[in-house]
């Protein structure tokens, strides 16, 4: 047996579980989305016609589809920077010498991320109260207006990146933490010996000791915001004016809800070339900034 | 969890090893929601009657309900006969999972079609044919505050849109912006469907492979309820930023709500003591007096698959025995499909019930096509873009009509070529 049958062997396992459970499907996505599948085909499968990519033209014709995909990239876009400037803000607190009682905090601030996001979603429907939430309470403290929050198609989204950041931020909090505590401390004795204050530290020490970790990071942050649905789905339903509609709550609805197989493995296919486009470029911009 | 699971099963051996009862039929019987609870509370005259017969109840919640019977029908894992809402049943004809009842209906005097209120006996019907047979009904109309009325200097609530705007017009001017006259929240597509249906025109055009949605009977329907956001009489909010209708009803935030007969015993329940007396149902207003409304509810059905059809056909003649419709209603609230069954006093007497003899009298059914549930959401989402200004009335039909005619492509190609069932 040769090195490579060897090496072979020892991957098969993994290699079968990988085609079979995601090569396969995407597969066979693909060609659901070459079909027309709908109720009438589950009535009668002599209903199911091959229409090309038919489905496709059609849903980049879709004003709906364009919406759900700007809704995505905005809750993307600020999301992501915001999560992880907040995961790395709490880690670098939590870690600090200073901090007191680190257990109690690092444990606080990772609940979220175990909470059921329906059962959090009605206290943040609380919160959010256009007359009653505490949000608007504290604003008005500040002079503010209220804001209807989940009625109002410009701050519906804002809402639900602040639900989003709030609820997610604790993981990658703790794998930030954990690469924090691998940098060694020595550097920082130098850094100090030679003048460097602590925003200087911060800057030339941590930021570039976090790098991989952050790229990690924020790859799989980014496929996860894609992925938007469940804070929309028990938040706002979509709406209002299908202001927080995203592509995936699009595919929900054309598949689960309409039965429109066919159109909603479109829209699949899609957002997996999406995905896999936006991390590709995530890590050649990493390997760039390694180099 | 999987000690209990094992002690369960051992349970369920034990007592279907001493049952033993070998000649009985078990009906499979799907209900969902409060009716599959107090179903049991039923059957057992059934069973005294039938002794052959044993029925066994599937409790299904709403939120699953649609999702799991397409399942079984794709799975053929149907049951013998089931609850359903009466906007599925053309879906479910299409994907002919349900079986034609005409041959025994017409072999059912006991089932007299001229006693169900016609707007709902037609919900049932796909192209002439019955494929259910109505088992309680539900259609909106309104809940209002008959104090708050008397305080705009109004004795009775009104009958025509023209009179409900004069009554929402001194609302507005005497709450300041703080208080509205109706509440139409904009994540339901009820009210404008209510108020669409008492257009003259059809909501669908060519048999329901078009949209109908530009003509100006439904235009009209989107200028009023448009109008009603327009004017402040209502808020341009949804049900997630109401947090409690019946809080809000009893505050008084709102005076008139399109609502179903499941709220009159809500509002009974949840309003505080003090409000007894101070609201009221009446029919919906329509564009020149009562106005029509949706004919909504539950139907039972057998399952083309079943293979205890003639017993299935027992049980929903049993259920749908005036008497038994009664006792229905005591259990559960839900109003019955027959004339006959109001008879009784807790209906003919309950002052709150007498709106809805009222208005199941002039009961629309919506177009029955699979792809109607699709295209009255559709009909919600652009009624809130023209709510929100994003689209003229006119705009907003346009819009509305190229969306149904999208929906509804399949089915003209279907119909083209001589398939559509």
């Amino acid at each position: 047996m040769t090195r490579a049958q060897a090496g072979l062997l020892l991957a098969a396992p993994a290699l079968v579980v990988i085609a079979v459970f995601f090569f396969l499907p995407v597969l066979a996505a693909l060609a659901l989305s070459l079909t027309d599948f709908d109720l009438y085909a589950l009535a009668d499968s002599g209903y199911l016609r091959f229409v090309g990519l038919r489905n496709y033209v059609q849903l980049l014709g879709n004003p709906l589809f364009w919406q759900a995909l700007g809704n995505t990239l905005y809750f993307t876009v600020v999301g992501v920077p915001l999560s992880l400037a907040v995961s790395v803000g709490t880690a670098v607190l939590v870690h600090s010498r200073l901090a007191r009682c680190r257990g109690l905090f690092r444990t606080a601030l990772f609940a979220p991320v175990v909470t059921t996001v329906v059962a959090v979603a009605v206290i943040w429907r609380y919160l959010l109260h256009t007359r009653y939430g505490l949000i608007n309470y504290g604003l008005g403290k500040l002079g503010f207006a209220p804001i209807d929050w989940l009625g109002d198609p410009h701050f519906a989204m804002p809402a639900i990146i602040l639900f989003a950041v709030w609820k997610n931020f604790g993981y990658n909090m703790v794998i930030v933490l954990a690469a924090l505590q691998n940098i060694p401390e020595d550097l920082y004795e130098a850094a100090e010996l030679d003048g460097a204050g602590a925003g200087q530290q911060f800057l030339r020490i941590t930021l570039p000791m976090l790098g991989p970790t952050l790229l990690f990071v924020s790859i799989m942050t980014v496929a996860g915001y894609f992925q938007l649905f469940a804070e929309p789905y028990v938040m706002t339903l979509g709406g209002p004016g299908q202001s927080t509609l995203s592509v995936l709550y699009l595919l929900y609805e054309e598949g689960f809800k309409w039965w429109n197989l066919g159109r909603a493995s479109a829209v699949a296919f899609v957002l997996f070339l999406m995905m896999f486009a936006a991390t590709a470029l995530q890590m050649r911009l990493g390997r760039q900034a390694a180099a | 969890m999987r000690r209990t699971h094992a002690a369960l099963l051992l349970v369920l051996l034990a007592v279907s090893g001493c049952g033993g009862h070998r000649d009985v039929t078990e009906l499979r019987f799907w209900a969902m929601g409060r009716e599959s609870e107090v179903l049991a509370a039923l059957l057992p005259d059934f069973e005294r009657e039938h002794p052959g017969l044993r029925v066994r109840i599937e409790q299904l919640p709403w939120t699953a309900a649609h999702e799991k019977l397409l399942t079984a029908v794709a799975g053929d894992a149907t049951p013998d006969l089931c609850q359903l809402g009466n906007t599925w049943i053309p879906e479910l004809v299409a994907l002919r999972a349900l079986e034609p009842l005409d041959a025994r209906l017409a072999a059912t005097p006991a089932i007299d079609r001229a006693d169900y209120f016609e707007g709902i006996w037609q919900t049932n019907l796909i192209r002439e044919a019955a494929y259910g047979v109505p088992w309680y009904v539900d259609t909106r109309l309104l809940f209002y505050r008959s104090d708050l009325l008397h305080e705009a200097g109004f004795a009775e609530p009104p009958r025509s849109w023209a009179e409900w705007r004069q009554v929402l017009a001194a609302i507005a001017a005497r709450s300041h912006g703080e208080r509205f006259g109706v509440l139409l929240p904009l994540n339901e597509f009820e009210p404008l469907l209510a108020l669409a249906l008492q257009q003259p025109e059809p909501l669908l055009a060519d048999g329901g492979l078009r949209g109908n949605f530009t003509n100006p009977g439904f235009e009209r329907t989107l200028d009023f309820y448009v109008g009603m956001f327009r004017d402040h009489y209502a808020p341009p909010v949804g049900n997630a930023q109401i947090a409690n209708v019946w809080t809000e009803f009893g505050k008084g935030y709102f005076t008139f709500y399109i609502s179903g007969p499941w709220n009159i015993g809500e509002f009974q329940r949840r309003l505080p003591p003090e409000l007894t007396g101070r609201w009221m149902t009446a029919p919906l207003p329509g564009p020149e007096g009562p106005g029509a409304s949706i004919a909504g509810g539950a139907s039972l059905s057998i399952f083309r698959r079943s293979r205890h059809q003639a017993e299935a056909w027992q049980l929903i003649e049993y259920l749908s025995r005036p008497a038994v419709q009664q006792r229905f209603h005591q259990l559960t609230g839900d109003l019955p499909p027959r004339r006959s069954a109001w008879a009784a006093p807790a209906l003919a007497q309950d002052p709150f019930a007498r709106a809805f003899r009222d208005q199941l009298e002039r009961a629309r059914p919506t177009p029955r096509v699979p792809e109607w549930e699709q295209i009255v959401t559709e009909m919600r989402i652009v009624a809130e873009r023209v709510v929100r200004g994003e689209f003229t009335v006119h705009e907003g039909a346009v819009e509305l009509n190229a969306r149904a005619d999208r929906i509804l492509a399949k089915r003209r190609e279907l119909a083209a070529e001589g398939k559509l069932l």
